[in-house]
């Protein structure tokens, strides 16, 4: 594909139902009403010159440029801030207009610098080609008078330079960083021929409020917002349309090339998750896939003590099949199994589930989804009957109020978060359910109208008391109650008692009765109220259950089934919705159905040719366990560092440590190869070929951007591993695979590439009742057909405070970074975080002796690290807060082995922590507490302790 | 809670107590059904040992639904 540029109308979409004709030059053209003139001459295949509007911002009316003539009205009006009205007559081309245009682009050019030949923007810059398209021949104003053009530069942000000099002034930067993204980090300071792009207060690109997200440089006509690639590579020439890796919004890209070189990734405007936004990671943080800590060549040990050996494609794959079959016949066909990653395509997932069911004969397949999502999946399922949020992300558009629990948008998942702050900028109305203050909280034009900041693992008796707010004071929707769901009585009965009352959890949940009481009226009340939610709910020993009250909550307030409504996860990692659907779970095969279901099985059995176990395998946890008692001893890791992500890395360890085999399959030497005896060379994301599927069910392709590094497709070395232990697996390309899982899958029986390169992207489910897909669930009848209510008791978590270990310690993502780092840690964005840290509370730090950037110890009774403090307003007295994105602090050397009830996702929210200055000469560092004292261990020089 | 507790034992603990609302019977039957449709098997048949055993600190409704465990495996 060439170079790939949208259609710029000039000025935003009005949709609706009633339209105006106008003539344009003599053609005819409808639209519907509100439309601008521009857009309507856009929508006639006139380009009317522009330099301030683009189809993603509100008009703004100040180049002068777009001037039109209108019969039967004076003067020259800016066509995009004019709407079309019924039988207008315009004239884009004339005399009059023309001298217009030119002198206003003389103007331009006289303070810009003419140095178009040698300029990073040559045949990609607007103001070069409106100077073509308004006939400038001539600039008569030379550059003796005062002007811009020494204007220095401002290169401080890793990824985009800032070069005044070439600026006119249009605000399309800084209505991007207002309008889109919603961060309003950048102004017009000053006034006429003073007036210049300013950061913050005048403050460095690097240094200010500015987030990085790209939609500046997206939104500048010229070069003066231009990414650094481009100046250090060049114009790129070609265009391939794929998906991003990072979070489970899953935006969609044009990954730009020269040559085979990738030069930068351009969020595309027919992405149906993103239309056309981006963040600081999907838009620059690419580096890290031509990284040179990329591993490209297999490697195998006996030992994990010998050093590695690089070995050919056939040899690794033969030592694993040769070893993971050895391990069988000593030890049984259930002592290996396998972990398939988030992070890889949902073809990739499918074979690695195939591969353990048909060739390892067994069901010991989990995803790393287990630690974030998988109360998602048992929780919906149990209430709604699908395991996938309600609704597609353009929902949030139509709500009246957004309930945000446990999740912190604007940092992981900022593409989704600028949408809804449009939203709330718009009116609606924002409860926040956290401990931490989240930017959302109060951030520019957004401002909470309730923060319930509860303390930590107390989700369920809130929500509980939401319910008995909405169930006594008569605000339940009866019709739909009645209409679609059963067990509605129990449950109403059982939240309506006094112990869920606002005033009585109060204690409990440190959240005042009467603030609870008026949010729970406001998501009651309003004509759409919608529920997002992220790992702040699941990754807690209540998990699922608070999933199944945010799913009661929203049944009991008719808040299903239509857009502005919903329950709606916000998945952690690009494909943890893919993964689940993919049969990565030891209980399910494809869409969430049990491998104990005979008539499921045969479909399998008969398509695979091989029997398969009805009982359900090992999860994450359940594999360490039984690796430390001996009876699980080979395990092949895919993509996933389950020794930097996993909860209670000390038993993490001690398991890989345990087995004979551990073969890791990823683009670097992260920190679960140390324990492993083969390392496979992943594909990163712009080598994969497939699909991934984001949080909203969206399937969107993911194409190959260049050819894999290792030489192979990581569904290519599966189904090899595969063949090599006897069971033939083989495909000719990715496409094939998609095919087998729609035959085999009722809610992907009309999903192929074929189909994805005509719709662009589908949400499942999609056959031939929906043949369009669903972008809304439950809309006449839910999936299990009544939406079940379930009586959600509150149980506290085990892992309390005691006097040894008085705070409560919650982990999370931040804004720069993802997941464990291994990919962010490899690219520019280390200038906004080139560490972990701990945020606190003044008072505990001050209990504690601790000043802002003091190195402390923070201890668990499971183990104990190292990291900067940082004193910060946002924690609640009691509550501290890292991230986990560095190995050398290893954070969940920390956390424990509490998790969800009912699916085992770890309780990474809840850890009883102690913190306290480290030793002067300490340095980073993390250390795992021996198992047989680690009930009893200190938390090290701790105020009040030593 | 401490880590030398058998996972298994801790995990069906927990079942109980979020199954605490319910009758006792009832509780039971859930239990094993959750346990029957999300465990391994070796992680069951661990369990039933723990109550054969009798493990300290079992909550009395994992000792009913291990019960029926060891009925279901019998069949």
């Amino acid at each position: 594909m060439t170079l790939l540029k949208e259609p710029d109308f000039g000025t935003p979409e009005r949709p609706g139902e009633t339209t105006v004709s106008v003539e344009v030059d003599g053609l005819s053209v409808t639209v519907p009403e509100g439309t601008s003139v521009m857009r309507a001459a856009a929508v006639a295949g006139i380009d009317v010159p522009k330099l301030c509007a683009t189809d993603s911002l509100e008009p703004f009316g100040s180049c002068r440029l777009c001037l039109v003539e209108i019969d039967g009205r004076r003067g020259t009006p800016a066509s995009c801030t004019t709407p079309c009205s019924e039988g207008m007559v315009v004239r884009t081309q004339t005399p009059k207009l023309e001298k217009l245009r030119q002198g206003v682009m003389e103007l331009y050019i006289s303070d810009h610098p003419l140095d178009c030949l040698t300029c990073s923007a040559n045949g990609d810059c607007e103001l070069q080609d409106m100077a073509g398209a308004v006939g400038l021949r001539q600039v008569r104003y030379g550059y003796e008078g005062e002007n811009h053009l020494d204007a220095e530069p401002d290169t401080s942000n890793p990824y985009f330079d800032f070069s005044p000099s070439k600026c006119i002034a249009c605000s399309r930067c800084v209505r991007a960083c207002g309008e889109i993204q919603g961060t309003f980090a950048l102004t017009i300071e000053g006034r006429g021929f003073g007036s210049k792009v300013a950061a913050s207060a005048g403050e460095s690109f690097l240094d200010s409020e500015c987030v990085s997200c790209g939609a500046c440089v997206q939104a500048c006509p010229t070069a003066t917002l231009q990414e650094k690639s481009v100046v250090e590579l060049g114009m790129p020439s070609r265009s391939v349309i794929t998906t991003c890796a990072y979070c489970g919004v899953g935006c969609s890209f044009k990954a730009e090339l020269r040559g085979d070189e990738l030069v930068r990734m351009v969020p595309y405007k027919d992405g149906g998750a993103n239309e056309g936004h981006s963040c600081v990671k999907g838009r620059f943080a690419f580096g890290y896939a031509t990284h040179p800590d990329r591993r490209l060549k297999p490697m195998v040990r006996e030992k994990i003590t010998d050093p590695w050996r690089e070995v050919e494609w056939e040899e690794a794959i033969q030592t694993v099949a040769t070893r993971m079959r050895a391990i069988q016949d000593t030890h049984g066909p259930a002592s290996i199994g396998a972990i398939s990653s988030s992070r890889c395509t949902n073809e990739e997932v499918y074979v690695v589930q195939k591969m353990v069911r048909a060739a390892f004969g067994n069901n010991n397949v989990d995803t790393c989804a287990r630690v974030c999502h998988s109360p998602t999946g048992y929780g919906l399922k149990q209430t709604f009957g699908e395991s996938a949020g309600t609704q597609d992300f353009r929902s949030v558009a139509e709500a009246d109020v957004i309930m945000v629990i446990g999740a912190n948008p604007t940092d992981a998942h900022p593409v989704f978060a600028s949408r809804m702050k449009r939203r709330l900028r718009e009116g609606a109305e924002l409860i926040v359910v956290d401990p931490r203050r989240i930017d959302l909280v109060r951030s520019p034009h957004i401002e909470a109208a309730h923060h319930l900041q509860l303390k930590p693992s107390t989700n369920v008796a809130v929500i509980n008391s939401i319910a008995h707010v909405v169930v006594t004071e008569g605000l339940v929707d009866r019709g739909f109650v009645a209409d679609r769901c059963e067990g509605f009585e129990e449950w109403a009965d059982f939240v309506a008692r006094p112990e869920n009352s606002p005033e009585a959890t109060e204690p409990v949940t440190g959240v005042p009765a009467d603030e609870l009481r008026s949010a729970a009226r406001l998501y009651a009340a309003a004509p759409n109220a919608a529920i997002y939610y992220g790992l702040g709910v699941t990754e807690h020993s209540q998990g699922s259950t608070m999933v199944m009250g945010m799913a009661n909550l929203a049944m009991a307030c008719g808040n299903i089934g239509r857009e502005g409504v919903g329950v709606n996860p916000l998945r952690g990692q690009n494909n943890v919705q893919g993964s689940c659907d993919m049969g990565s779970f030891p209980h399910e095969f494809t869409a969430y159905r049990h491998v104990s279901d005979d008539a499921v099985r045969a479909v399998f059995e008969e398509l695979w040719g091989r029997e398969l176990l009805a009982e359900p395998g090992l999860r994450i946890p359940n594999m360490f366990d039984a690796a430390i008692d001996g009876s699980f001893r080979g395990l092949f890791v895919h993509g996933e560092d389950i020794a930097q992500s996993d909860p209670n890395l000390r038993h993490v360890s001690a398991a890989l440590e345990a087995m004979d085999l551990v073969v890791v399959q990823d683009l670097f030497l992260n920190e679960t190869a140390k324990f492993a005896h083969v390392f496979l060379p992943g594909a990163s994301f712009l080598e994969k070929d497939g699909t991934f599927t984001n949080a909203e069910r969206r399937v969107n392709r993911v194409r190959s951007v260049m050819k894999p590094k290792s030489g192979k497709h990581e569904w290519q070395i599966v189904c090899e591993i595969a063949t090599a232990m006897g069971y033939p697996m083989s495909y000719d390309d990715p496409g094939q695979i998609l095919d087998e899982i729609a035959q085999v899958t009722p809610t992907f029986q009309g999903i192929s590439f074929k189909r994805l390169d005509e719709l662009g992207s589908v949400q499942w489910p999609c056959n031939v009742e929906a043949p369009q897909g669903t972008p809304t669930m439950h809309v006449d009848e839910f999936t299990r057909g009544k939406g079940r209510f379930v009586v959600t008791a509150y149980v506290p978590t085990d892992e309390r405070t005691t006097s040894r270990f008085p705070l409560v310690l919650t982990t999370g993502r931040i804004l720069s970074q993802y997941n464990v780092g291994a990919q962010t840690r490899r690219t520019g964005n280390v200038a906004w975080h080139a560490e972990d840290v701990l945020e606190l509370h003044a008072l505990d730090a001050e209990n504690r002796g601790i000043t802002d950037g003091d190195l402390v110890t923070l201890a668990s009774r499971v183990g104990r690290t190292t990291l900067r403090a940082k004193i910060s307003d946002r924690m609640p007295p009691g509550v501290v807060y890292t991230t986990f994105h560095h190995p050398v602090t290893g954070a969940n050397v920390v956390t424990t082995e509490s998790s969800d009830w009912a699916t085992n996702c770890p309780e990474y929210k809840v850890t009883a922590v102690q913190v306290g200055l480290a030793h002067p000469l300490e340095r980073h560092a993390s250390e795992a507490v021996p198992e047989a004292v680690s009930a009893t261990v200190g938390a090290g020089r701790v105020a009040g302790v030593d | 809670m401490t880590a030398l507790v058998p996972s298994e034992q801790r995990m069906a603990n927990q079942i109980a107590a979020n199954l605490a609302h319910v009758p006792a019977g009832q509780a039971a039957e859930m239990l094993a059904g959750h346990i029957e449709r999300f465990w391994d098997p070796r992680m069951r048949a661990r369990l039933v040992e723990l109550v054969d055993a009798e493990a300290d600190d079992l909550h009395p409704v994992v000792v009913m639904g291990a019960g029926m465990l060891r009925k279901s495996r019998k069949k």
